[in-house]
């Protein structure tokens, strides 16, 4: 489990890593959207989680979750709060990020329909409502690596993932399509697993957190 | 979590999946300000204060109240001039019982319809069954009972009524105060007790029996009616709502972008008043607002449907 060191500095304390399989602490940019069905999802997982809306609310935590919601309405308290950039030296600090729908559009190198701005942590296009209106939003199942038989995927308003970029890793897709993808630190869903109840996709992300603090344990030593 | 818990009656008489991605959608909302809007300019600023959903309709409350007639669903031209600019969700009122304006609001394709008392009522004793539809509905209540009602004919959203235009908070707090300390006092029963209060409030048992369990709705639970300023928006948030709906508060004001994002701004950082302090600082005019006391009985508007 990471604990925060007394002299204040962030880096995992030595030999605090392994102590527990489920001690991190995700914060749920929480400025608008579906943030309290995450907290609810990895509650359940036994992690601990934090609501974030100020560059304040990102101190100590271990991981950070976009969830779903109005990407427009995010991109807006990101750019305003200094969370954009607070944001990117997250995850460029080596720390799990993980966008859901709304999110994966924020997390995007690339948007289109309309364009607009993006953290650009990912290496992927995405076309916002591909799939058309509240209307076209389902239930349905896809393939994926990180379980044995069709994952359950709850699509609303949802974008598609129109280009994937060189090392992104495809984990699931739907028609043809990438629905879930990762690159390193950084993961992105067009689908909600925080409406469903296959946790499989949040432990791969506390799974990747807990990489990501082992990773930075060795690179401190 | 709301989406995973098929509600007793939606499970019964709509698709379980249906449900799923229609209070999905409502779950996607929370935490954000949904403007009500006249035309696609007024779309296109409240989209850009940050606005997570907007309401097209012909007039906002106020002009409704003041204008007199009958107040129905907007002009189709209009909504769909909304729905061209804006990628935000769209939603659009149909008057409460009318079931054909709603099956031509689901057939334009709007994402979310308001079974609205703002409207003129079409139907004084039915509400729209709203299992039927693909499209996810909004109904207003004042209370508990009211709230389960609308749930059970398939509302995936539920909001205060307050009292529409007058721009006063004082109703939607009250609905507010109304619908938490019921769904509080229904936690505190034993099972025994809840038939009775199922009586009482005139609510399928199930979804009583539902809320003793977990203490809140079933489906998100937004505040709409009187909502003026940023202050404003802060209260209610407080209060337990998940959301905030603004009507006339916007664009009746002398300052409708700053406004729009001021509201936004405090709708977020709701139990941090710095931030709420720092949203209300050089704003202009709120709009006029209305004693409600002072309206007459007919001149309410949260008192249509029931």
């Amino acid at each position: 489990m990471l604990r925060q060191c007394n002299d204040g500095h962030r880096a995992p304390c030595p030999g605090s890593a392994d102590d527990g399989e489920n001690g991190v602490k995700i914060g749920i940019l929480a400025v608008q959207g579906d943030f309290a069905a995450h907290a609810a999802m990895l509650a359940g997982l036994g992690a601990q989680t934090a609501e974030v809306r100020t560059v304040a609310d990102l101190e100590g935590c271990d991981g950070l979750i976009l969830p779903g919601g109005e990407s427009t309405t995010q991109l807006q308290f990101l750019q305003e709060e200094g969370l954009f950039q607070a944001v990117k030296k997250f995850a460029a600090e080596g720390r799990g990020v993980f966008g859901t729908c709304a999110g994966a559009i924020l997390l995007a190198t690339e948007v289109k329909n309309p364009a607009q701005a993006s953290l650009g942590l990912l290496d992927m296009s995405v076309l916002r409502n591909a799939y058309g209106r509240q209307l076209a939003s389902d239930v349905f199942f896809g393939s994926s690596k990180l379980t044995d038989s069709p994952m359950e995927m709850v699509f609303i308003r949802a974008p598609i993932i129109d280009r994937v970029g060189p090392g992104v890793e495809v984990l699931a897709e739907y028609l043809g399509k990438p629905v879930l993808v990762q690159k390193a630190n950084v993961m992105a869903a067009t689908f909600h697993p925080e409406l469903t109840e296959d946790t499989a996709v949040h432990r791969h992300f506390m799974n990747l957190i807990e990489a990501s603090l082992r990773q930075a344990v060795s690179a401190a030593r | 979590m709301d989406t995973k818990n098929v509600n007793g009656s939606g499970g019964a008489d709509g698709n379980a999946n249906e449900w799923r991605v229609k209070v999905g959608l409502a779950e996607m909302l929370k935490g954000g300000v949904i403007m009500d809007v006249t035309n696609a300019e007024q779309a296109r600023i409240a989209e850009k204060a940050g606005a997570c959903a907007v309401m097209a309709l012909e007039r906002v409350p106020s002009d409704i109240r003041k204008e007199g007639g009958v107040a129905r669903m907007a002009s189709i031209k209009i909504i769909r001039e909304i729905m061209q600019t804006v990628t935000i969700p769209v939603m659009a009122k149909v008057r409460i019982g009318h079931f054909a304006e709603a099956e031509v609001l689901q057939a334009l394709e709007v994402d979310f319809i308001d079974e609205s008392e703002v409207l003129t009522p079409a139907d004084e004793e039915n509400h729209v069954w709203k299992h039927d539809y693909r499209v996810p509905f909004v109904c207003g209540a004042r209370n508990l009972g009211e709230a389960l009602r609308r749930i059970a004919e398939g509302a995936a959203m539920i909001r205060t009524k307050g009292e529409a235009g007058s721009g006063n908070v004082v109703e939607a707090v009250r609905h507010m105060r109304t619908i938490v300390s019921q769904m509080k006092k229904l936690t505190t029963l034993r099972d025994d007790e809840l038939m009775r209060e199922a009586k009482e409030l005139g609510a399928p048992l199930d979804l009583i029996r539902q809320i003793a369990k977990t203490g809140k709705l079933p489906v998100p639970n937004f505040s709409a009616g009187g909502i003026a300023t940023p202050a404003d928006a802060a209260l209610v948030r407080r209060l337990g709502a998940e959301a905030v709906f603004v009507g006339s508060g916007i664009f009746k004001s002398s300052d409708p972008e700053a406004r729009a994002k001021a509201v936004v701004k405090a709708t977020t950082h709701f139990d941090d008043p710095k931030s709420v302090l720092e949203a209300s600082e050089e704003l202009g005019e709120a709009m006029r607002g209305i004693d409600v006391r002072q309206l007459e009985e007919k001149d309410l508007l949260s008192t249509r449907g029931w």
